[in-house]
């Protein structure tokens, strides 16, 4: 097979795909569970065999099953988590760099696959680093402290006396033994254990550099680094064909002139199921067209309709959960504010759309995907192919970027499904650019009312906000999760939705205000029916609930006469909140005050620390807004972002910009669209996102650095806070508030021409 | 039977003339740079050069090509020798997922190669059609100003 690799590990990867069996059978879960721990994130739930231990160590404690180190001192280091684009590849690398004594490039990193790396869950919700860098820190510290102890018995000198340098350990009398020499007769395969202290990050030389990442010189120059570019020996190209809607079944369907289309290997047919197989890609799609034409539909149940969604969703059914309810002393109130936020549904909309190539060969399937859940997805497909685990085994290979539960899992199943119907051929689909937009989990819609009441001193007394939302996790937790296996002849049903439990929360992240409020009260109403098939989205109800809160703090203090980056400050007591709020300030010159128009131009704050427990992100943003039609030119935006101990400066710049610019589009442009039938916005003309022509024209990030300090992840810290920084500015400019997203030229233009 | 010359080298391709030349790139000639996004001419994915234009790769069928050049990002250079333009993204880091990143460079070679010295107006005019979706596109305007020449 080519490899899809194009970074310093391939040829061990390769290795690793060739050998197939080389890594299967040590153990990640050892022994004794009789201390076991449940817990749930947005990665998953997992059963944490060694809960005293740091990070993913908990629930994967063995040091092998993170590092290995073979005799030619190779170093290859595993993580359960997968590259979505974020550069934890390139991390991760230089976390066990640091703490092993060796340059990155001395690092093999493999990334999520069954039969190789630990069960780290969903790659999700910022827990990367977190979770499986810091395994990886202390797994790769404690490796360098078992080499330190042999290599001092085997030199006979104390181990005190011993450094390590470039994959060498060295007495002070000038002795070395490499790695590899080190480690022979040392047993990884051994429990890690608590309290083992990694290097000082006063001597630190790897982290917190900028360290190029791995995989973009393979990326600007063409070479195949993604599932999209996979080629494996006689591997042919499918493409499934959806019904219009998503109740509708297959009335007819001739398939047999089909059949005789040049190349057509053959046509899958499973209930309402159908699929090519075709030995070119083109004419695989040729074929799905002419397929298309040829089926005959009923249309399924009718949608609600869009233009009173909100109204719609705040009628279902609820499962109430209460958030916060405190009550306190105060002064009376003199003022009481109420408004109502609106986010419409979102589409994730990787610019490539969702690819996999699947392989059933002598009773084992082999799936490779860009999912964020290899085994997840394992479980997932064992129960649809009826295969004993064992048998499948998902690899993760690098896709188009993900920003959450996209196609890459239901293309994954699509790929099983007719690799199934064509055995000893490896099967690669890939959805059409409208299949993607139609069928794609969206982010959910959501509303949200905020009441809150300020003191004769403009200081907040009381504060009620209630949201109401859909699940934002739908992920693959049985056969029925995978949207492709509810139009089989034996149709799967999807295990019924769940909540994700604060503090991180799904619908209701980031719904309690991280300001002073003596009295508190937060309900979030759990919607488990869902008009719209939805699921995790970047940053999940944060977004919405970031712009509703960071929205209404702008509107308390205009109501309290007071400078709003002031207002928050004195609501805050929290010294790294403060920090990031008043750096953010100082860099963009705030308080500003904007030019008058025309075009009118208005400047906003906001702030949030992303979960109230991740990392802190506040900015400033300026605007003009064009009042004849509505456009919004972001003219700059200053930001400062905390996320712990900084790994690599300028990847954490790149995740900041990027949700930034990411956000800004949501939040400008944004809405997927349906009438009574079909999602309606099938492409980027229905469906539009930011284009360079909107991009901001400044763009800065302070990092505050804190070394010493875990990690918290960064990729979804500052989407919420530029929401509602636009929102602000645009009523800055205004004099109006828009509180229903997306803030878009129509809406805008509508709204200012009364 | 068609000849379409690729990066100077002439291929001879018995395919169905109405292929899209994204299609024959990917997988008769095993040059992956040129990523199908939407088939639709409206994200840029599949830039190529056809001529001295840049080209949506996924629209343009391979027997409309005719006798004109198809450059890709494979010809400008490799991971190990990066052309100039390469070099600016790499050293801007200008990629996250990169998906859209092929597109981005071609995008800019065929602007680079008409306006040795765009403004920084007249590139983010030029990218206009090319979408990214992870935001890069500062970093991406920045790798393009700095392989533009001292105007």
């Amino acid at each position: 097979m080519s490899d899809p690799r194009t970074t310093p590990d391939s040829a061990s990867r390769r290795r690793f795909l060739a050998a197939g069996s080389v890594m299967v059978g040590f153990t990640l879960l050892p022994g004794a569970r009789t201390l076991a721990q449940t817990t749930t994130t947005e990665a998953g739930t997992f059963a944490a065999s060694a809960p005293s231990l740091p990070g993913s160590l908990k629930i994967a404690p063995m040091l092998d099953a993170w590092v290995k180190i073979d005799e030619t001192s190779r170093i290859t280091v595993f993580t359960g988590k997968a590259e979505l684009g974020t550069g934890i590849r390139t991390a991760f690398m230089q976390i066990a760099a640091e703490q092993l004594g060796v340059t990155p490039e001395h690092i093999t990193l493999i990334t999520a696959d069954t039969d190789a790396t630990p069960d780290e869950g969903y790659t999700a919700g910022s827990h990367s680093t977190a979770d499986s860098g810091t395994a990886i820190a202390n797994a790769t510290a404690q490796v360098r402290a078992l080499l330190l102890d042999a290599a001092a018995s085997r030199l006979n000198v104390d181990v005190a006396s011993l450094t390590t340098h470039n994959g060498e350990v060295i007495a002070n009398d000038g002795r070395r033994l490499k790695f590899g020499e080190a480690v022979s007769g040392v047993d990884l395969h051994r429990n890690a254990q608590p309290g083992v202290p990694t290097q000082d990050p006063k001597t630190f030389t790897v982290i917190g550099q900028s360290f190029h990442r791995v995989d973009i010189p393979g990326k600007v120059s063409g070479a195949p680094c993604y599932v999209q570019d996979l080629k494996l020996p006689g591997m042919v190209h499918a493409r499934v064909v959806r019904p219009p809607s998503y109740g509708a079944t297959l009335q007819s369907v001739d398939v047999a002139p089909i059949r005789t289309m040049p190349g057509v290997i053959a046509v899958v047919q499973d209930g309402s199921y159908l699929a090519v197989v075709a030995d070119d890609e083109w004419r695989a799609i040729l074929a799905m067209r002419a397929l298309s034409e040829a089926a005959q539909w009923q249309s399924g149940p009718p949608l609600p309709a869009q233009a009173t969604i909100h109204d719609t969703l705040r009628k279902l059914p609820a499962q109430e959960i209460p958030v916060a309810n405190t009550i306190g002393a105060a002064a009376p109130a003199v003022q009481t504010l109420h408004a109502r936020f609106g986010k419409p549904y979102l589409t994730h909309g990787s610019i490539g759309p969702s690819c996999a190539v699947a392989w059933l060969n002598d009773g084992q399937m082999t799936v490779w995907t860009h999912t964020q859940g290899v085994f997840p997805m394992r479980k997932g497909m064992a129960e649809m192919l009826s295969m004993p685990p064992e048998r499948v085994r998902c690899i993760h290979v690098e896709g188009s970027g993900c920003y959450g539960h996209n196609g890459a899992d239901d293309v994954a199943a699509d790929a099983a499904l007719i690799a199934r119907a064509v055995p000893g051929k490896p099967v690669r689909v890939q959805w059409m650019r409208e299949q993607e937009h139609t069928w794609e989990p969206y982010g959910p819609a959501m509303s949200s009312d905020v009441t809150a009441s300020l003191d004769a001193n403009g200081q907040i007394v009381d504060w009620k906000y209630e949201v109401w939302s859909n699940t934002h996790n739908n992920r693959i937790e049985n056969a029925g999760r995978f949207m492709p296996t509810w139009f089989l002849s034996k149709p799967f049903t999807p295990a019924p939705p769940k909540p994700i439990p604060m503090p991180e929360g799904g619908g209701d992240r980031n719904s309690i205000p991280l300001y002073r409020v003596p009295n508190l009260y937060v309900q979030h109403h759990f919607l488990p029916d869902m008009p719209i098939r939805v699921s995790a989205m970047r940053s999940l109800g944060a977004y919405h609930n970031i712009f509703s809160i960071e929205s209404f703090i702008d509107e308390l203090a205009l109501a309290a006469h007071a400078d709003p980056v002031a207002f928050r400050l004195r609501h805050l007591d929290d010294p790294r909140a403060r920090a990031v709020i008043e750096r953010a300030a100082q860099r963009f010159g705030w308080p500003h005050r904007a030019d008058s128009g025309p075009p009118s131009r208005g400047v906003g704050f906001a702030f949030a620390m992303y979960k109230n427990l991740m990392a802190y992100c506040a900015l400033a943003v300026e605007v003009s807004v064009e009042r004849e039609t509505g456009y919004v030119t972001i003219e700059r935006v200053s930001s400062a972002i905390d996320c712990g101990q900084i790994v690599n400066p300028d990847g954490v710049r790149n995740q900041v910009e990027g949700g930034i610019v990411q956000s800004a589009s949501w939040t400008l442009f944004e809405a997927t669209t349906f009438d009574e039938h079909n999602i309606t916005s099938f492409d980027w003309s229905s469906y539009p996102i930011l284009r360079f022509s909107s991009v901001p024209k400044l763009l800065d990030v302070e990092l505050i650095d804190r070394p010493g300090t875990p990690f918290l992840g960064v990729g979804e810290a500052s989407q919420g806070p530029m929401s509602a920084a636009l929102a602000n500015a645009i009523a800055n400019a205004t004099g109006q508030r828009y509180r229903d997203l997306p803030l878009s030229p129509e809406r805008l233009r509508e709204a200012l021409r009364v | 039977m068609m000849t379409l010359v690729v990066n100077g080298v002439p291929h001879q391709l018995d395919i169905d003339p109405s292929t899209p030349l994204l299609y024959a790139l990917r997988n008769q000639l095993g040059l992956h740079g040129a990523k199908y996004g939407c088939g639709l001419g409206q994200c840029g994915a599949c830039t190529v050069i056809v001529g001295d234009q840049p080209v949506f790769s996924c629209l343009l069928a391979v027997a409309a090509v005719g006798t004109r050049a198809v450059r890709t990002i494979e010809g400008l250079g490799s991971a190990e020798n990066p052309s100039k333009l390469q070099q600016a993204f790499i050293d801007k880091q200008a990629a996250q997922c990169g998906y859209c990143i092929a597109g981005m460079v071609m995008r800019a070679q065929a602007l680079l190669e008409r306006v040795p010295s765009p403004t920084d107006e007249q590139i983010r005019t030029h990218m206009e059609p090319n979408l990214c979706r992870c935001g890069t596109h500062t970093r991406i305007l920045a790798a393009i100003r700095d392989a533009r020449q001292p105007a």
